[in-house]
């Protein structure tokens, strides 16, 4: 199973829906380009919802670590949201957890991007 | 009950990602039959994925003409997988470690390091050419029917 990505605006925040699996030759190339095209326009306001997402293996996690510099050096901000206990879990492991901002609930993720 | 009959399965593969996707599968049914609980089996499986993509990708480099090989074996005590590559062989007291502040922010360099903390034993063994990955993992007495 791929990955998919649906793509919306909530004042001013682009969120991505991602559902399926993100790994190496999945959803990684995926989100490295949303995330390019994203930039490209302008919008530097992003949150992933990894809510649906059914797996992630390393290759994944690197893509969300690429993403995460990305837009920081481009000057915008990423953020996580609704993660799942195995996308949590692997981000304690890899000490990455506390480099994310992950947020549980969409509201408060999006009042959090700098205005 | 899990089945405590000593078990071997391999098989050579082209250098793919769904040799991977093979691999990978293949772990999660044998964990599965060596009784690992609902929890394990998926750590194993995906330690046994970065080892394939290791071979695949860092080994083999995608190379058609080189192969890897995947070989599953339960014995009462343990699980215990070995990924074979081609490549030009892996030292991994070379590898960064992927915790260090220095490295925290890379995109990649995390699959030995997942191997290492979802498995109990990882060995590594230069083929000349190539790199053998053995993961195990124990079986409890539960898990073995014993």
């Amino acid at each position: 199973m791929s990955m998919k990505v649906q793509t919306r605006q909530v004042d001013g925040v682009t969120i991505l829906d991602l559902s399926g699996r993100i790994t190496l030759g999945e959803g990684s190339v995926t989100i490295r380009d949303s995330v390019r095209d994203l930039l490209a326009k302008g919008q530097k306001k992003i949150l992933l919802n990894l809510g649906e997402i059914t797996y992630i293996d390393s290759s994944g996690i690197g893509e969300l670590v690429s993403a995460f510099t990305t837009v920081k050096n481009a000057g915008g901000e990423l953020k996580l949201l609704n993660l799942t206990k195995k996308v949590h879990d692997l981000l304690q492991i890899t000490k990455l957890y506390t480099v994310f901002d992950v947020k549980d609930d969409e509201a408060s993720a999006i009042s959090a991007f700098s205005k | 009950m899990a089945d405590s009959t000593t078990s071997r399965v391999s098989f050579t593969l082209e250098s793919t990602l769904d040799s991977v996707n093979k691999i990978e599968q293949t772990a999660e049914q044998t964990a599965q039959r060596a009784g690992f609980d609902e929890e394990t089996i998926p750590h194993i499986a995906m330690a046994v994925r970065e080892a394939a993509v290791n071979a695949v990708l860092h080994g083999n480099a995608y190379d058609t003409n080189k192969h890897i090989t995947a070989a599953f074996e339960t014995t009462s005590d343990d699980l215990i997988i070995r990924i074979t590559d081609q490549g030009p062989g892996l030292d991994p007291d070379t590898l960064p470690d992927p915790l260090a502040p220095e490295n925290i922010l890379r995109g990649s360099g995390r699959g030995i390091f997942l191997i290492r903390a979802f498995m109990d034993e990882v060995h590594f063994r230069q083929l000349h050419p190539g790199t053998e990955l053995t993961l195990i993992k124990h079986r409890t007495p539960a898990q073995s029917g014993t």
